[in-house]
């Protein structure tokens, strides 16, 4: 179907998209992309009023670092760009590549942005899943000035933010940390669909000791999640290696701490199956990138 | 903030664009799509399939990037370039691709060979030297219920053999202004 009748303002700075968003309250919808709100449009699964279209703007689509060291990437840098690791400030940095090549098709990832990913917040989201994982923070401005937020607590359900309705999303940052190895993996049926679990893994690893591991989980429950008390078992641990019995064990209790849905697409069973699979991929991959660089990133 | 005042929303947008080479000034619904707006200027080689981001029947290069004209409104696409298949090569002056396509044997019913020749257009241009596993990737897009994809991908893959230093076809010239990065 195409689109129902809607109106539309273009903004041309954060300030005017605040102020357009203030105006039109609960009845007005950010369009940056628009890879999931069109086709969502298109199928009348929304019908906001109003768009506002922040893609003009051109402060959202700059990277750079921030007072504390952070990584800051602007909310319109695409997929794409992130894919091919296009965006200066960050780096080389291979989980954001790997994480990027994953999301829809190259005409979607040319288009979509990272910080329309964010804003939508589906459960199966690479860059939700990643964020998590990452501790990255999530830079807001609204009616209330700016504020930044931990992803641990943007994220608050079935599509569901901390944003409020006059704020948009400006940035992305990902801290630096220091000896961190972190690593994603999905499983979907076909390249290009949403995936049916996704798992990052981020471990800060001394000679081989985990000081501390992040896990988040997408696809296993209404939002992405971390596993905090999963997380705490590898806390202290001395893995052996890739190989070492207790990735398994760490994976298996990922599978234990959750109760993931059954629908169409997969059994909450077949689900459990899968994180147990990516999440053990995806520690041991952070384990052979320590090894392959001798615990430094 | 300007003398123009801040901007308004309204059903009707007013758009500025560029559509193969040509500089369009014209006034679009605003729920109107880029695919319905250059298929209402007569561009019907940009096919209507799904209409929610799936087939890829109706891939357009914007800023030389391939993207799904069905997903992006036509207000969006404004101060910038669009392509279309009519702007690629037609009967009497096929691309390369084109003819790549068709010597080994890349299209059948042909519907969805628009939206394959315009994303393979904008692979090359990004990477004139794709391997294979990254032309199956990138077609994996696009929906062809005939070909079985091999042939398509063979298509794709002998322009690269063909020449792999010439790079990839060169847009026409825009009359006037380029988007800016």
């Amino acid at each position: 179907m195409k689109a129902p009748p809607i109106s539309y303002a273009a903004a041309e700075s954060v300030e005017e998209a605040v102020a357009l968003l203030t105006e039109h309250g609960d009845d007005a919808k950010v369009l940056a992309g628009g890879q999931s709100l069109l086709p969502m449009l298109n199928l009348r699964l929304a019908q906001p009023g109003v768009l506002v279209d922040i893609g003009r703007i051109e402060e959202l689509r700059h990277s750079g670092v921030t007072e504390e060291g952070g990584r800051l990437c602007g909310s319109l840098t695409t997929h794409r760009e992130l894919e091919m690791g296009a965006v200066p400030s960050l780096g080389d940095v291979a989980v954001l590549r790997t994480a990027a090549s994953h999301i829809g098709h190259l005409p979607i990832r040319t288009q979509g942005t990272i910080g329309g990913s964010i804003a939508h917040a589906d459960s199966a989201s690479e860059w939700c899943v990643l964020a998590l994982a990452l501790d990255a923070v999530i830079h807001v401005r609204g009616t209330g000035g700016a504020r930044r937020m931990p992803a641990e607590s943007f994220f608050h359900g079935f599509f569901s933010t901390a944003l409020e309705p006059d704020e948009i999303i400006t940035g992305i940052e990902f801290p630096v940390t220091g000896s961190s190895s972190a690593n994603f993996e999905e499983y979907a049926r076909r390249s290009g669909d949403f995936a049916i679990v996704a798992s990052a893994v981020a471990l800060d690893l001394r000679e081989g000791r985990c000081e501390s591991a992040r896990i988040a989980l997408g696809g296993v429950a209404g939002a992405p999640i971390r596993l905090p008390e999963v997380e705490r078992l590898a806390e202290g641990h001395r893995f052996a290696g890739p190989d070492d019995e207790a990735v398994r064990e760490l994976a298996h209790a990922c599978a234990e701490a959750i109760d993931p849905p059954s629908d169409v697409h997969a059994s909450s069973t077949y689900r459990k199956r899968l994180t147990e699979v990516l999440v053990s991929r995806a520690v041991a991959g952070c384990l052979r990138h320590d090894d392959s660089e001798g615990g430094r990133r | 903030m300007k003398e123009s005042s801040r901007e308004q929303s309204a059903e009707r947008v007013q758009l500025c664009t560029t559509i193969n080479g040509v500089e369009v000034a014209c006034e679009v619904d605003a729920a109107e799509s880029l695919m319905d707006l250059v298929r209402g200027r007569g561009l019907t080689g940009t096919h209507s399939g799904c209409e929610h981001g799936v087939c890829g029947a109706c891939t357009v290069l914007v800023d030389d990037r391939p993207v799904r004209a069905c997903i992006v409104l036509a207000a969006q696409v404004q101060g910038r370039t669009v392509e279309t298949i009519e702007s690629v090569g037609g009967p009497d002056d096929p691309s390369r691709l084109q003819r790549a396509f068709s010597a080994c044997s890349g299209l059948q019913c042909g519907f969805c060979t628009p939206g394959f020749i315009m994303l393979a257009t904008g692979l090359l241009r990004e990477n004139p030297c794709p391997s294979e596993h990254e032309i199956v990737e990138a077609v994996s897009s696009n929906l062809c219920r005939c070909t079985g994809y091999a042939s398509i991908v063979q298509s794709i893959a002998s322009v690269v053999e063909a020449d792999p230093d010439a790079g990839a076809p060169a847009r026409p010239p825009s009359r006037e202004r380029t988007h800016e990065a």
